[in-house]
């Protein structure tokens, strides 16, 4: 009886406000989008970061011949110097941050350089004398590589220190304020939402402003008059979190799947697998949002 | 069954208050006629047995509760205990005679078996049967009145608040209304119906309580309507 019955009140508030519900379930199909794809774009920046930051390095580049950096005065690194380095790296004090660090050789570089340009570099021949030694350094945890640098620059036969993670930092700046961008549009269209499903509930508990009356004076229980209202707000909610999971699904298949993943190949991508892993979080929002909008108006409205 | 204890109600800081220092103790069964004029205070007197409304000072006793001490999730409970009629009837126009009274048994959930055994129980109670499928607007005023009475009556209160049940009504069907309010009262419910309606409290000589500027003026057994009398 009681689950009958609020289920067929809940049909007919629907189908009184249609409009309204509609509008709500569009607005929170539209801000729960780029909710989701806020979070795409954050699990597509920890997925490249999982990948490129394992293979990156931070290369100690070591006084060439003729360089014009100031620490390189005295002119190519020397043997010592090398040494010093090594010592230092292995040291207490930077060891703990140092997973792997390996010296890399002129000639070593040359035999690498040649792999990869068997045909030399842009026409011209080169030689070992013009390849730079170096220091190839695996962090422990790639985010100090402050601390590394700090200690290495300025160092006698260092001339610079790069971390190739540098490489990707503008690409991961550029998806990172994309993603706070759907984050803050998101944000707006959820404070439309929760005043929209407000203003929805409220014209629904004026609709039936006789019956709830007449609930309260014959002793219904305050879950039974609030019940019916807040099973609109959310189903609602629901259903735009449902639009927002398919539309998110639909994009990844269609934009990343089919197109971005065909032709950029090197890079790995979200997955509708990870579109569904976002779901339960975006229903979340949903009924959390219904939820604070019903609350919030059927303590006003239907006062016991 | 209801008892004031030094009552007061105060609206807004500063205002006249609506009741003043009353107390007053009905008791099981009884049917107590509350009158006086408008703004006298009567409907603040039902307000705080329902408690819709809480007293600024002194303390309300409905069924053996102490509502000022009562959480507002128990409100219901007591509620149901007590059944309400009005002037204006308040019956839902898009629902029949039938589902009218039945509404009140819904939704407290009451099981749908004992919704169908009670229902035109009451209804032959107030003197409707027959005219279960009509909807409100096909009744008269008098019809309607029953109908309201007989949703009141459906969950069996302990006490029935009657706020100028007759006052939209002609002489004829007011003293039809007040004959079936005395009939359930017969029956054991604790009535209390404010009125302006002088014949029908001279003639059924019951208790009179009368309000004046929110005091009690006047609580005669048997009495009559105007004081002066």
């Amino acid at each position: 009886m009681r689950a009958q019955y609020v289920l067929s009140e809940v049909g007919l508030g629907l189908r009184r406000n249609l409009t309204m519900v509609v509008a709500v379930i569009l607005v929170t199909f539209v801000s729960l989008t780029f909710v989701g794809a806020a979070g795409l774009l954050q699990m597509q920046v920890g997925k490249l970061k999982d990948q490129w930051y394992g293979k990156v390095e931070v290369s100690v580049f070591l006084c060439p011949t003729g360089s014009t950096v100031a620490n390189c005065a005295s002119g190519k690194a020397t043997e010592a110097q090398v040494d010093d380095l090594r010592d230092l790296l292995a040291s207490d004090d930077v060891a703990p941050f140092v997973q792997k660090a390996t010296f890399e050789s002129q000639d070593e570089a040359f035999k690498e350089f040649q792999q990869r340009y068997p045909d030399g570099y842009d026409g011209t021949q080169l030689t070992a004398d013009d390849m730079q030694a170096s220091f190839r350094i695996k962090l422990t945890d790639p985010s100090e590589y402050e601390v590394v640098a700090d200690v290495l620059t300025g160092r006698p036969g260092v001339e610079y220190v790069e971390d190739e993670r540098r490489v990707f930092d503008s690409l991961f700046l550029a998806m990172n304020r994309a993603s706070a961008l759907a984050a803050g549009l998101a944000v707006v269209m959820l404070v439309a939402a929760v005043l929209l499903t407000t203003t929805t509930i409220r014209l629904s508990a004026m609709n039936r402003r006789r019956e709830t009356e007449i609930m309260r004076l014959v002793g219904a229980s305050n879950w039974f008059v609030h019940l019916p209202f807040m099973l609109e707000g959310a189903i609602s909610a629901v259903v735009g979190a449902g639009l927002a999971v398919g539309g998110l699904w639909l994009g990844v298949k269609y934009v990343v799947d089919d197109w971005l993943a065909q032709s950029v190949t090197w890079a790995p991508y979200v997955t509708q697998r990870d579109v569904l892993t976002l779901a339960p979080a975006l229903v979340g929002i949903a009924i959390l949002l219904a939820v604070v909008a019903s609350g919030v108006t059927l303590r006003r409205y239907t006062r016991v | 069954m209801i008892r004031f204890e030094d009552v007061t109600k105060v609206y807004t800081r500063g205002a006249r208050p609506a009741l003043d220092d009353v107390a007053v103790d009905i008791e099981r069964g009884e049917f107590v006629f509350l009158v006086g004029q408008s703004g006298s205070g009567k409907s603040t007197f039902l307000k705080l047995v329902l408690r819709e409304e809480r007293p600024t000072g002194g303390r309300v006793f409905v069924a053996g509760r102490d509502l000022s001490s009562l959480s507002s999730w128990r409100v219901p409970q007591l509620r149901r205990q007590i059944g309400v009629v009005f002037q204006d009837f308040r019956l839902l126009p898009n629902k029949t005679v039938q589902e009218n009274v039945a509404f009140a048994m819904q939704v407290i959930g009451e099981p749908r078996h004992a919704i169908r055994l009670r229902v035109p129980e009451v209804l032959e109670l107030v003197g409707l049967d027959g005219k279960e499928k009509r909807h409100p607007e096909e009744l008269s005023g008098g019809e309607q009145q029953r109908v309201a009475i007989a949703r009141a009556m459906v969950n069996r209160p302990q006490i029935l608040l009657a706020d100028e049940p007759t006052g939209n009504l002609d002489p004829t069907t007011s003293l039809g209304i007040t004959r079936l309010l005395d009939r359930i009262n017969r029956n054991g419910t604790t009535i209390v119906m404010a009125t302006h309606d002088d014949e029908m409290v001279d003639e059924l000589r019951k208790r009179v309580i009368e309000l004046k500027d929110g005091e009690v003026v006047r609580d005669e057994s048997r009495g009559v309507y105007g004081s002066e009398r």
